[in-house]
C-alpha cells in the first residue's frame, strides 16, 4: 500500500495548480532578490547624486539606471531590489506575530471555554468592527512610527481572524479521545494544548498565514505611504511612493510606477499561492470563490 | 422582527462600549503624562491643570473612563489640539465628504462587480470568466493608494481630463448648506458646481471602489454558481422560461443574499481604503483628518474619530442585518 502523507498530498495537489505554481515562482524570485540584494543591485540604494535626479530609465536609453532615478538621484532599480528585503521581512514577521497571538488566544478560548472564551471572542468581535488599517494606524500612533512598530501593529490586527479560525478548529478536536486520554492521565493543560491540539490545528494556520502575508505586505506599504511605517531614506516600497509623490505633477511617472508594480507582484504571488494552498489543504473549498 | 432589531441594537451598543474602552486604554498607553498628551506638547501649566481637572486625570483610571464616557455620551469628544475646535464638530463637517466618496465608490463597485460576477457564473470557464477573475485577483493585490496614484497620473496629469485632487475647483463657489456638495449644488441650481463636484469624485471613487468591486465580483460568481445548480432552476428551465428571466427572477434574487451579507464587511474595507484614497487625492474627509491627527499626536481627535468610524460601521452592519431579514423570508429571528 502506498503511503500518502499530508505534506506529499498537499504538494501533489499544489503542483497540479498552475496559478499556485506561478505564485510560488513569483515568491521564489522575490525571495532570491531579497537574499542576494547586495549582489544584484547595480548601485548603492542610498547613494544620492543630486545632479542626476529624476532621470528616465531604459526607455530613454539610460543603461546606468535602468528604471531611472528618484528626486535625490538614487537608482530606482537598486532601491526596489533592496526594498524586497524589507517588504518580505515585514510581511513574514507581522504574520508571525499575528499567528503567535492568534493561535495562542484561539487555542486558549477553544480549550478552556467559559468566561475565558467569552472575553477573548468578544475582544475579537470588537477588533473586527474596525478596519484593520485604522487599528494599525492607531497602534502606531501610540507606539510611535517606524518599521518595527508597524510590524507589531499589523501583527496585532491579524490576530483576531487567526484566533477565530484556530478556536473553531480547537473546538472540533478538543473532544477527541486522545485529548480526553491526555486529560485523564493528568497531563497538564499546557502540555495538552502544545502536544495534542496545536499539531491538529496547524493546517488552517498555514493556509491563513500564507494568505495573510500578501495583505500584511500591502498594509506595511500603506503605513509606509502614510509616513507611519519605514522612515526615509529606507528603501521601503510604500515609503518610496510617498517620498516621490509630489514629483508626479512634473510627469516623472517612473518614480511612482515601479515600486507599486513591485508591491502588486509580490502580493499577487502570495495570493495565488495562498489560494492554491487553501484548495489543496481543504478540498471542501475547491472550486469556490 | 422588532425583538431582533432591539437585540441587534443592544449588541451594537455593547460593541461600541468595548471599542471605547479599548481605545481609551490604548491612548493611555502612549508614553508620557496623559494631560500633556491630550493638551499637546506646548500647553502652558495652566492649560495642563485645566485639562487634568476637566477630564479627572488625577483620579483612578476607572473614574477617568467614566468621566470620559459621560462627556462622550453628550457628544463631547474633547477639543482637537491642533485646531482647538470640538472634535465631533470637525468630524461632522467632514463626514459628508467621506460619505459622498464612499457612496460613489460603492455605486462603481456594484455597477461593475455585479454584472461581471453574473456573466462569469453564467458563462463559467469562458474567456470572460477567466479574464474577469484574473482582473479581480489583480484588483485585490494592488495597493489602493498606488491605484489612486496611477489614475491620477494617467487621467489627471497626462490626459488632463480630470482634476488631480481636492473637493471642488478654486474658481467654483458653492455655499455649503448640507455640506453634501452634490445636494447643495442642486439646491442652489448651481450646475457648474454640480459638474465640478462629479468630476472631482470620479477618480477617487474608482480607486476606492476597486477592491470592493473585486470582492463583489468574486462573491457574486460563487453565489450564482451555487444557485444555478439548484433544482428550482432546473424546474424553471423545464417550464421553458427564457434564460434571461431565469437569471433575473430566480437565480439573482437568491444569489443576492450572500452578496448583501458581505456588504457590511465591504463597508469596513471602504472606510479603511478611504484613509488612503483621501490622502492621495487631498480629499478633506475623515480619513485625512485621522492621518493629520495621528501625525500631530492629536490624541483627542484620534480617539474621537476611531469611535466615530466604529459607530458608522456598526450602524451600516445593523442596517445590513435588518435588510437581510427582510429579503430572505426563510430567516426568522427568535
Amino acid at each position: 500500500m502506498r503511503h500518502y502523507s499530508f505534506a506529499s498530498d498537499t504538494m501533489r495537489s499544489l503542483r497540479r495548480n498552475k496559478a499556485a505554481m506561478l505564485g510560488l515562482i513569483i515568491i521564489v524570485l522575490f525571495v532570491f532578490m531579497a537574499i542576494f540584494a547586495d549582489k544584484m543591485a547595480p548601485l548603492n540604494p542610498l547613494a544620492q547624486n543630486l545632479s542626476n535626479n529624476l532621470k528616465p530609465g531604459f526607455w530613454a536609453h539610460n543603461t546606468k539606471n535602468l528604471l531611472g532615478t528618484d528626486e535625490f538621484g538614487r537608482d530606482l532599480l537598486s532601491r526596489i531590489i533592496f526594498g524586497s528585503r524589507i517588504s518580505l521581512t515585514v510581511g513574514f514577521i507581522a504574520v508571525l506575530i499575528g499567528v503567535l497571538l492568534g493561535a495562542t488566544f484561539g487555542i486558549l478560548a477553544g480549550f478552556f471555554g467559559g468566561w475565558i472564551d467569552e472575553v477573548i471572542m468578544r475582544t475579537v468581535d470588537v477588533m473586527f468592527s474596525l478596519p484593520s488599517i485604522l487599528l494599525a494606524i492607531v497602534i502606531v500612533a501610540v507606539l510611535g512610527r517606524g518599521l518595527d512598530k508597524a510590524m507589531i501593529a499589523i501583527g496585532i490586527t491579524y490576530a483576531p481572524q487567526i484566533a477565530r479560525i484556530v478556536r473553531s478548529e480547537t473546538l472540533s478536536v478538543v473532544n477527541n479521545e486522545y485529548v480526553e486520554a491526555a486529560k485523564a492521565i493528568g497531563t497538564p493543560s499546557g502540555t495538552t494544548m502544545w502536544k495534542h491540539i496545536l499539531p491538529n490545528v496547524l493546517s488552517p494556520i498555514i493556509v491563513y498565514g500564507t494568505l495573510s502575508i500578501g495583505s500584511a505586505i500591502l498594509d506595511a506599504a500603506a503605513l509606509g505611504f502614510l509616513g507611519l511605517g519605514a522612515q526615509p531614506p529606507t528603501p521601503e516600497w510604500g515609503a518610496m511612493l510617498a517620498d516621490s509623490f509630489h514629483s508626479i505633477t512634473g510627469g516623472y511617472w517612473w518614480v511612482e510606477t515601479f515600486p507599486g508594480i513591485a508591491i502588486a507582484l509580490t502580493v499577487l504571488g502570495f495570493n495565488l499561492l495562498g489560494d492554491g494552498l487553501r484548495d489543496a489543504i481543504d478540498p471542501r473549498l475547491r472550486g469556490k470563490g | 422582527m422588532r425583538n431582533y432589531i432591539i437585540r441587534r441594537t443592544l449588541n451594537l451598543l455593547l460593541v461600541l462600549f468595548v471599542v471605547s474602552i479599548l481605545i481609551f486604554l490604548l491612548i493611555r498607553l502612549a508614553p508620557g503624562d496623559p494631560a500633556r498628551v491630550m493638551a499637546g506638547e506646548h500647553a502652558s501649566p495652566e492649560a495642563l491643570a485645566a485639562m487634568r481637572k476637566q477630564w479627572g486625570l488625577d483620579k483612578p483610571i476607572v473614574e477617568q473612563y467614566i468621566i470620559w464616557l459621560a462627556h462622550a455620551l453628550r457628544g463631547d469628544f474633547g477639543r482637537s489640539i491642533q485646531s482647538h475646535e470640538s472634535v465631533l464638530r470637525e468630524l461632522l463637517l467632514r463626514f459628508p465628504n467621506t460619505f459622498e466618496l464612499s457612496l460613489f465608490a460603492m455605486i462603481f463597485a456594484f455597477l461593475i462587480g455585479l454584472p461581471a460576477g453574473i456573466v462569469s457564473a453564467v458563462k463559467r470557464y469562458s474567456i470572460f470568466d477567466y479574464g474577469s477573475m484574473v482582473l479581480a485577483l489583480f484588483g485585490v493585490s494592488m495597493p489602493v493608494f498606488w491605484l489612486g496614484i496611477m489614475l491620477l497620473l494617467i487621467f489627471g496629469i497626462w490626459l488632463n481630463w480630470l482634476p488631480i485632487g481636492g473637493r471642488l475647483s478654486v474658481y467654483i463657489s458653492l455655499k455649503p448648506i448640507t455640506h453634501f456638495y452634490l445636494i447643495d449644488s442642486l439646491i442652489e441650481l448651481n450646475f457648474p458646481a454640480f459638474w465640478d463636484t462629479i468630476k472631482h469624485l470620479i477618480l477617487p471613487s474608482i480607486a476606492l471602489g476597486t477592491i470592493p468591486m473585486a470582492f463583489i465580483a468574486r462573491i457574486t460568481r460563487s453565489s450564482m454558481l451555487d444557485v444555478l445548480h439548484q433544482d428550482y432552476i432546473r424546474t424553471a428551465r423545464s417550464k421553458g422560461l427564457s434564460e434571461s428571466k431565469i437569471i433575473r427572477k430566480h437565480a439573482l434574487r437568491n444569489a443576492l443574499i450572500p452578496i448583501l451579507t458581505a456588504a457590511g464587511t465591504e463597508f469596513a474595507l471602504l472606510m479603511g481604503g478611504a484613509i488612503l484614497t483621501e490622502t492621495v487625492f487631498s480629499w478633506p474627509g475623515i480619513g485625512t483628518y485621522i492621518i493629520q491627527a495621528v501625525n500631530a499626536r492629536d490624541y483627542p481627535a484620534v480617539q474621537g474619530s476611531v469611535i466615530f468610524v466604529a459607530l458608522l460601521i456598526a450602524i451600516v452592519n445593523l442596517f445590513v442585518d435588518i435588510a437581510y431579514a427582510y429579503i430572505d423570508p426563510r430567516i426568522h429571528y427568535k
